[in-house]
């Protein structure tokens, strides 16, 4: 059933047939796969990571890494020609000009070492032939458009200053600048956080629908697609497998992966939060402020950033405190100087529980507190085994022996679920989930008091994502140590917190008990977040038994 | 499938290739000289630019000398002081590069501000006048080629390890509370490998044609010592009457670094773990 209802109209893409395999006669990656989009449409692809969405998307523009390749059967047909037989040199003429494509990651897709203004201006050099002043004047009316505060300044920027939302913004921003015919996004918010994410995708739709381009969208979250994009196509091991209109899938999905996939949304984990009061403090944060210096350039001067404005906070021993708010609230700021890794400018961390045992020096109090950072791809040291990344912090305690050591590992990678067949392997030997289950076991293995969670899901599948935070739950039942989640999504913290930060702009708004936040929210900061994260949800709640009687 | 082959035996050729003319290079330079037997420096002017021989095997120089015998034994000189000079560049701009770029602040900017006046200067001027303060001498050329050549290296290390110490995986080792040195030890300097790799086979390339530009400005390894940049050097004007004069050591230059530099390769690639 592979009607689509894009089939209707002249489509301007139309994929027919794609198959691709790792060399000539490889495995399949993308296995015939067919869909039409017309001009102006949008349509996503869903499937989790190694679906094969990704590649047949690269397939598109031509831009498959080195041992893929097309089948001989596979047809692209763009604007009637023929993608996948196009010589290198009219394609070079079709990416940018005519499809544009924003990647995943803004952290790594912006080129750090040169200006906003200069990468914006490159695709309009190459493509348009324009004066520089015009090339300025484009640059500036878009920035402006897409609303970024002080264009001119934001022209002279390089992207370490923006936060990941800006960049993604900005990225999209400088490929729609050539007005492409279709753009291709590749999860485009997958790193952001959730009020962010909707900025961006209003901003996507806003943008591609004022200049008529098409979209195709590659994403693993299906209750995001639903509500932006009107067809959808799920892929599972590089087949498609469902397609149709959004709701239609939604409300009456067919295939039992369809299924799998919408059970991975986020719910509040059972049996309610464990009560505020399990335990000594573990983490006394008093009125810390954090500040990030300014730089004195040749000719201008940064100036300093307040990140966190005199917070105090108590991390319990055995609970997990959710600190929640938008990227920039100073949230991973605040995680990262309990862990030691950025000063306060004043105020003080202090660990009740932990200098009542003995007087601790800088290094054997960072022992009891540990970080997962958000990012298992850069967390991991790419030279060290399996193995060796999680035996390293042991080897810092000079009470333990070999044997010991090698027990305490053995145990850690059982209690993160990891197999033992992976003790010689190297990370990029391991899935994103199974990094991150590393990274836990890391983090885990000397028996931490305190452990920050850095946004520990967000860069994972919805299903994978699902895995980690019950991951999490389980360990710290068992460890009893406390954890201070640091995340974006309301969605993952209702999973995992006891008690819930709500922080915006470098002070914390509102506090409280799990479900008291947010069934009750007291600020209407919280209750803006609520909503961005419940308009996902409630389309979920579209899938109640009524409605899928009537879509029967 | 065809591709993964090919990658892969390709890969094998690289470091059969290297290793190969590494050992022989080596070889020569330690045993080769008591090989020939012949002395280098013995003059026989009947045989003056003559040709392949029984006598003289790969022909004569301009003064009737064994060119094999000279060629084996500037082996000895060229490679050793390519070798010394690759590793003393390497391991003071390593160390200057990683602290530069490890503790950043005054220590970088002092460093760097050193490192940019070396870096202004054309490498072979300078290394002209090291030469001319502390005279000719093998171990000369080393000292002053190596610090020629360490303002690159330091370069190089310094970028690598800027952009590494910003990784994630160094931050949590900060956490898990190792010291700084052995943060740097165990993950940024393993993961800044494979540029220092590559500018160290390129490096050896350099030094070898460096010393013979040296030798050809009368500063390089004092005559009548045979190496294989000055024999290239004193056989120009020979260039139409006795060829080999040339192609011979040119030919030894070019098939070491060749194997030098594949050899670089192939290390790169069998210290990452990702091939």
């Amino acid at each position: 059933m592979m009607d689509g209802t894009a089939f209707a109209r002249n489509p301007m893409l139309s994929v027919h047939d794609l198959t691709i395999t790792i060399g000539p006669n490889g495995k399949r990656i993308v296995d015939t796969l067919t869909f039409d989009l017309a001009s102006g449409d949008m349509m996503a692809l869903v499937g989790e990571s190694g679906s094969g969405k990704t590649m047949a998307a690269r397939a598109v523009l031509g831009l498959l890494p080195q041992p893929l390749v097309t089948a001989p059967e596979s047809r692209i047909l763009f604007k009637g020609d023929d993608l996948t037989r196009i010589e290198p040199k009219a394609m070079r003429k079709v990416r940018g000009a005519d499809i544009g494509m924003v990647f995943q990651e803004p952290m790594v897709s912006l080129n750090p070492a040169v200006t906003i203004g200069e990468q914006m201006a490159e695709g309009l050099r190459l493509h348009h032939k324009l004066g520089k002043a015009e090339i300025r004047d484009r640059s500036l009316a878009m920035l402006e458009r897409i609303r970024i505060k002080e264009p001119t300044k934001c022209l002279a920027a390089y992207p370490h200053e923006f936060s990941g939302g800006m960049r993604q913004r900005i990225m999209l921003a400088s490929v729609m600048l050539l007005k492409p015919r279709l753009l291709i996004a590749d999860e485009p918010t997958t790193a952001l956080d959730t009020l962010v994410q909707r900025d961006v995708l209003d901003l996507m739709v806003e943008l591609t629908q004022a200049n008529g381009t098409a979209v195709l969208l590659i994403s693993h979250d299906l209750g995001m697609v639903s509500h932006y994009i009107p067809n959808v196509v799920v892929m599972s091991e590089g087949k498609a497998i469902e397609s149709g209109s959004s709701s239609d899938v939604l409300r009456a999905p067919k295939h039992e992966y369809t299924r799998r996939l919408l059970d991975a949304l986020p719910q509040r984990s059972a049996g309610g939060s464990r009560g505020g009061d399990c335990g000594k403090p573990v983490v006394e944060v008093k009125d810390v402020v954090i500040d990030y210096p300014g730089r004195n350039r040749l000719f201008s001067k940064t100036e300093a950033k307040r990140a966190v404005h005199g917070v105090d906070l108590t991390v319990r021993r055995g609970e997990t405190l959710a600190l929640v708010g938008a990227s920039g609230s100073g949230k991973t700021t605040l995680g990262r100087a309990i862990v030691g890794l950025v000063k306060p400018t004043s105020g003080e961390i202090a660990f009740p529980g932990a200098e009542a045992h003995r007087p601790m020096d800088q290094r054997a109090r960072r022992r009891e507190m540990q970080i997962v950072f958000q990012d298992p791809y850069s967390s991991l040291d790419p030279r060290q085994r399996i193995v060796d990344i999680i035996t390293e912090p042991l080897k810092l305690d000079k009470s333990m022996n070999g044997a010991e050591r090698e027990r305490r590992v053995e145990q850690v990678f059982a209690e993160v679920g990891l197999s033992p067949d992976f003790r010689r392997r190297f990370p990029h030997q391991l899935s994103g989930g199974q990094r991150q289950r590393v990274a836990i076991a890391r983090a885990i293995v000397g028996r931490p008091a305190f452990v920050v969670a850095d946004e520990p899901v967000s860069a994972l599948d919805m299903t994978v994502q699902k895995q980690i935070l019950l991951l999490i739950r389980e360990l710290q039942a068992r460890h009893g140590f406390a954890c201070l989640f640091v995340s974006h999504d309301l969605g993952a913290v209702e999973q995992v917190a006891d008690r819930i930060a709500v922080m915006q702009d470098g002070r914390i708004v509102e506090i409280g008990e799990r479900d008291d936040v947010i069934d009750r929210p007291q600020h209407p900061y919280t209750r803006q977040l609520l909503e961005a994260a419940m308009l996902i949800d409630r389309r979920f709640a579209e899938n109640d038994p009524p409605k899928q009687a009537t879509a029967l | 499938m065809i591709a993964t082959a090919l990658e892969q035996s390709r890969l094998k050729f690289n470091a059969v290739f290297g290793i190969t003319v590494t050992t022989l290079l080596i070889a020569t330079a330690v045993i080769g000289p008591w090989l020939v037997g012949y002395d280098p420096l013995k003059l026989d002017l009947p045989a003056r630019l003559a040709g392949p021989s029984a006598r003289h095997l790969l022909g004569a120089d301009e003064f009737g000398r064994d060119i094999l015998s000279r060629l084996v034994n500037g082996a000895r000189t060229s490679a050793w002081i390519a070798f010394a000079t690759v590793l003393f560049a390497l391991i003071t701009g390593t160390a200057l590069g990683v602290a530069a770029g490890f503790l950043r602040g005054w220590t970088d900017r002092i460093l760097m501000m050193i490192n940019d006046a070396f870096l202004a200067f054309p490498g072979l001027l300078l290394a002209l006048g090291i030469m001319a303060v502390i005279g000719a001498s093998r171990d000369g050329i080393v000292l002053a080629l190596g610090l020629a050549y360490m303002p690159i290296v330091v370069r190089v290390v310094r970028a690598a390890v800027l952009s590494i110490r910003e990784r994630e995986y160094v931050e949590a080792s900060r956490v898990m509370g190792n010291s700084e040195f052995i943060t740097m030890a165990r993950h940024v300097l393993p993961n800044c490998l494979a540029p220092i790799i590559v500018l160290a086979t390129t490096m050896f390339g350099w030094v070898i044609l460096s010393e013979s530009a040296l030798s050809f400005l009368g500063l390089g390894v004092p005559p009548p010592a045979p190496s294989w940049g000055s024999m290239l050097s004193t056989a120009r004007p020979y260039i139409s009457q006795a060829p080999h004069l040339i192609v011979l050591p040119g030919l030894c230059i070019s098939i070491t670094l060749l194997g030098v530099n594949m050899l670089g390769d192939a290390v790169r690639d069998w210290l990452d773990p990702k091939l």
